[in-house]
């Protein structure tokens, strides 16, 4: 590897490993090896090397994932893509960027707002996360609920193959031609191909935005309020809500202005024509009182607008101050099953001893329950995985999803029975196989290790890191 | 005792003969690109199709499902085709809940069914394919047709959330669900759209749906040369209002629709008359939305000069949108042999439009030119009969054409042509390496070639 990449480029001393040992998942997987590569030719490389020695590869970008989709579970080799940050090309009047997997996701959107561009899909992590990671993982955010996921927004993928091959998928323009390998690269979570290059759509930014923030006595009528909104026909850009304890944790942190003493708030944001906006922002208050809002506030201007997002772009650090860890959770649900959800997770938290805070994009049905638990005992984090086992299980049951945004990866692999079959696995692992038939790129990810879903087992290096 | 109702006979015996059909004159009804499948199965159920795919499996026989065969005519043609499997008797709504809006339904139902039980909770799919009338929801993700609504809603990847579907080992499977947002295991329905039934028998599509518009509008410039059309679309598409649809209509296409109207008695606008160049745009929202994009679209025309610079009446506007929307379908049926091609484009400039008139000009044949939104031009040639030189002169076309896409960083496919031609020139091209992937997707999902093999470019 240093001969490939130079010393430099390379880590392998054990307390260098350690920091890629996590990310920002509850999971845990020690590399053997990590590099960091600066051109596509040089991935291709390593591949080939690893290959050679039949050693498991990963890619990682800034190592924010919640799924542990970047994390080496069969030990091996870690591809960091941190030196691969370049924006290759802009082209502004067709609204397309040509970038390296290492860019910043929010490093995009400054690259092209100059020209009332921007990139919109936008994790919470966007200050840090990289394309790339977005990429592999299908990433939302907020504003996905008007404007659709990381996968609406990827024009062609640039991908080293597990055999070292360097293709290219998806076109500039247009659509695909013959079969949309794009869209099958897109959230494929690293465990088909390694992406080398991206090229994104960008989006142009709104004529005019409205930042809301409706205050509730109770999360029932908050949660009415959003189901309410939902069939009214109007799609904010984004609607998030904060349960009452969550918001008390925030505030006392951020000062972001959410009262305290309410039960929950919806922050809202809603962009388009200006004469769009005044229509929605309207009708949403209009909801709002009719489910009892006690207030709804509207942002006056850009800075009372940022001082409101603070509060939801800042809650995870708000929430590490009170909790020595927190395990946020990921599921899906209908959105017209909303009110019942939360029910359902406050039983459970109850069933569990948990408080379970909720903080979320309520407006897609994506649920984010956090779990509050102490890591240094053993106890408390097996009933944490329990708990949200019992989650995930209630949103599937409600017709929904195992995860919205944060990937399967190992956190959820062992509970994909709950949602497919075997045919639908056999199918998946066909596919799987059809590009990485060893193996050898992202192992024990996504498809279940044990047979069946009886249990959930978070393996570590040594129990884990062969596929089915 | 003929080979023909032997494989009936036997079908029969799997699926019960309810379900199947050997009636010449109903199989020549079922042919694709000349070629009569030999027996047709009407399944009732996901199940029954799946029964009908592994018997095909174990007859090696190739099957090709089908919706209402409005545009089965995309793509190559199978090099095998045996049953074709009729996807219309499954056409329930298994789910829709408005508040959700989610809804997921069976293969075989008609969009046009769809849009009045989806108009009920005032919502509709963004799907305005040509066919519209007879178009399944199934044909519709198969063939992965243009909507004339792209610009406001995208394509229909952007609002397939899940799909159902019997694989080429006739096993049921599904992929995605019944939620807007979801990242769980690989996206597989992504794959189905454009498949053109080569990777399995879909047989049940789950979609976002959307709420209607409370109003919409139409405006139409016009303009003595492509060029300053082309200019006036540009700085439309660079305004930043919202617009559900613009199409540039080049003279012959203006005088096109002009006929079709008025032979229908419908309203036209009565610009049209003047054949000349024309931008199209549509719009939506509420009523201040609707006004306040008029005012504006009305004030760039000025600014670009345009001959005609009016703001349509509703009944109009309906006509015209609905004209674009199925332009497909006319231009192919325009002449006895014509070829269509579709150009994807990183931008469309007026040397592509005089290129593209070049290209036919020392054929002498008519050519029609509409370019779409998002860089995407139909360009169409007519002849009046269907011989040895029409064909001969299509098909030069056919590949000066795509060299004009590829100088111009983009690509062209063949939507439409006669066999003939459509056998040489073949619909697209792809990379080598690009081809390699996707064999490897064809051969996961269908690992015994049991689906119309050869229909995706390349003859995969």
């Amino acid at each position: 590897m240093k001969s490939v990449l130079g010393p430099a480029n390379v880590l392998d001393k054990p307390e260098d490993l350690l920091l890629y040992e996590f990310d920002g998942s509850v999971e845990k997987g020690r590399p053997d090896v990590v590099v960091f590569p600066h051109t596509t030719r040089e991935v291709s490389e390593i591949i080939k090397l690893a290959a050679r020695y039949e050693v498991p590869v990963v890619g990682r970008g800034a190592g924010t994932g919640l799924s542990g989709g970047a994390l080496a579970r069969g030990g091996g080799v870690m591809i960091v893509f941190a030196r691969m940050n370049k924006i290759i090309d802009v082209d502004v009047e067709n609204r397309r960027a040509v970038v390296q997997p290492g860019v910043v996701n929010l490093d995009i959107t400054r690259a092209v707002e100059h020209a009332g561009l921007y990139f919109a899909p936008d994790p919470s992590s966007a200050k840090s996360c990289t394309i790339g990671g977005n990429v592999a993982e299908n990433a939302g955010g907020p504003h996905t609920l008007a404007y659709g996921v990381t996968t609406n927004h990827i024009a062609a993928l640039e991908l080293v193959m597990p055999d070292g091959g360097i293709v290219r998928v998806g076109s500039t323009h247009g659509d695909a031609v013959g079969y949309d390998l794009c869209g099958l690269f897109v959230g494929s979570e690293g465990t088909l191909a390694l992406v080398t290059e991206i090229t994104v759509k960008l989006a142009r930014k709104a004529e005019a935005v409205k930042t809301l923030l409706a205050i509730f006595e109770t999360i029932e009528d908050a949660s009415q309020a959003v189901v309410k909104i939902t069939a009214s026909g109007i799609t904010p850009a984004a609607c998030e809500m904060l349960d009452g304890w969550t918001l008390r944790v925030v505030e006392d942190y951020v000062h972001a202005g959410y009262p305290r003493d309410s039960g929950a708030v919806l922050l809202l944001d809603v962009e388009g024509l200006l004469e769009s906006v005044e229509a929605q922002a309207a009708v949403i208050e209009e909801v709002c009182a009719k489910c009892h809002a006690r207030e709804v506030r509207v942002a006056k201007d850009a800075r009372e607008r940022d001082l409101l997002w603070k509060g939801r772009k800042n809650a995870f650090g708000a929430l590490g101050r009170v909790a020595p860890s927190n395990y946020v959770l990921d599921g899906v649900i209908p959105r017209s099953r909303l009110p019942e959800a939360l029910e359902r997770i406050k039983e459970i938290g109850k069933k569990y001893g948990f408080h379970i805070g909720n903080i979320f994009h309520a407006g897609d049905g994506n649920l984010h329950p956090i779990v509050l638990y102490d890591p240094r005992d053993a106890g408390q984090f097996e009933k944490a995985i329990a708990a949200s086992r019992e989650i995930i299980r209630a949103c599937v049951e409600m017709g929904g999803a195992l995860t919205g945004e944060h990937g399967v990866g190992m956190e959820k692999n062992e509970l994909m029975g709950l949602l497919f079959s075997d045919t639908d696995f056999a199918l998946m692992k066909r596919i799987h196989d059809a590009f990485n038939p060893d193996s050898s790129l992202n192992p024990g990810k996504i498809f279940p290790l044990s047979k069946g879903c009886g249990e959930i087992r978070i393996k570590n290096k040594e129990t884990a890191g062969t596929q089915p | 005792m003929t080979v023909v109702s032997d494989v009936a006979i036997r079908l029969a015996g799997a699926i019960g003969a309810k379900r199947v059909v050997a009636v010449p004159e109903e199989l020549t009804t079922f042919a694709v690109d000349g070629i009569t499948p030999s027996v047709i199965a009407r399944p009732a159920s996901p199940e029954e199709a799946a029964e009908v795919v592994r018997f095909a499996v174990a007859e090696k026989l190739a099957v090709l499902p089908l919706g209402s065969r409005s545009k089965c005519e995309l793509g190559m043609s199978p090099e095998r085709y045996d049953i074709a499997m009729d996807m219309t008797a499954m056409r329930e709504i298994a789910h829709y809940d408005p508040g959700d809006l989610t809804l997921s339904v069976d293969a075989g139902m008609p969009l046009r069914e769809l849009e009045i039980y989806l108009k009920e909770k005032g919502q509709f799919l963004p799907l305005a394919v040509p066919c519209f009338e007879s178009t399944t929801a199934g044909g519709v993700v198969a063939s992965g047709i243009d909507s004339a609504l792209r610009l406001q809603y995208g394509t229909v990847r952007d609002f397939l959330i899940g799909a159902e579907f019997v694989d080429g080992t006739g096993r049921l499977c599904r992929s995605g669900g019944r939620v807007v947002k979801n990242v769980t295991g690989y996206d597989l329905h992504k794959l189905l759209i454009g498949s053109l039934g080569t990777l399995g028998v879909i047989t049940r599509v789950n979609f976002r749906t959307f709420p209607l518009p409370a109003t919409f509008g139409g405006h139409l410039a016009g303009f003595m040369t492509g060029q300053e059309a082309l200019r006036h679309a540009n700085i439309l598409e660079n305004a930043g209002l919202p617009l559900a649809n613009m199409e540039v209509l080049n003279p012959s296409v203006v005088g096109m629709i002009r006929a079709i109207l008025q032979n229908a008695g419908e309203p036209f606008p009565a610009e049209l008359e003047q054949e000349q160049w024309y931008v199209y745009a549509s719009f939506e929202g509420n009523e201040a939305v609707v006004k306040r994009i008029a005012r504006e679209l009305q004030n760039i025309a000025r600014e670009t000069i345009a001959k005609c610079n009016r703001v349509l009446e509703i009944t109009e506007d309906e006509a015209l949108g609905g004209m674009l929307r199925e332009s497909f379908e006319w231009l192919r049926w325009a002449s006895p042999a014509n070829l269509i091609c579709r150009l994807a484009l990183p931008e469309v400039k007026p040397t592509t439009l005089t290129d593209l008139a070049q290209s036919a000009e020392s054929s002498l044949l008519k050519v029609a030119l509409l370019v779409k939104a998002a860089g995407i031009v139909y360009f169409a040639v007519f002849a009046d009969r269907e011989d040895e030189e029409s064909n001969l002169s299509l098909e030069k076309i056919a590949s000066s054409v795509d060299s004009i896409a590829r100088a111009a960083h983009g690509y062209s496919t063949i939507l439409h042509a006669p066999l003939a031609v459509k056998k040489v020139a073949g619909t697209a091209r792809i990379p080598a390496n690009d081809r390699g992937l996707q064999q490897r997707v064809k051969l996961a999902f269908d690992p015994s070639d049991v689906f119309a093999p050869g229909r995706i470019v390349g003859g995969i």
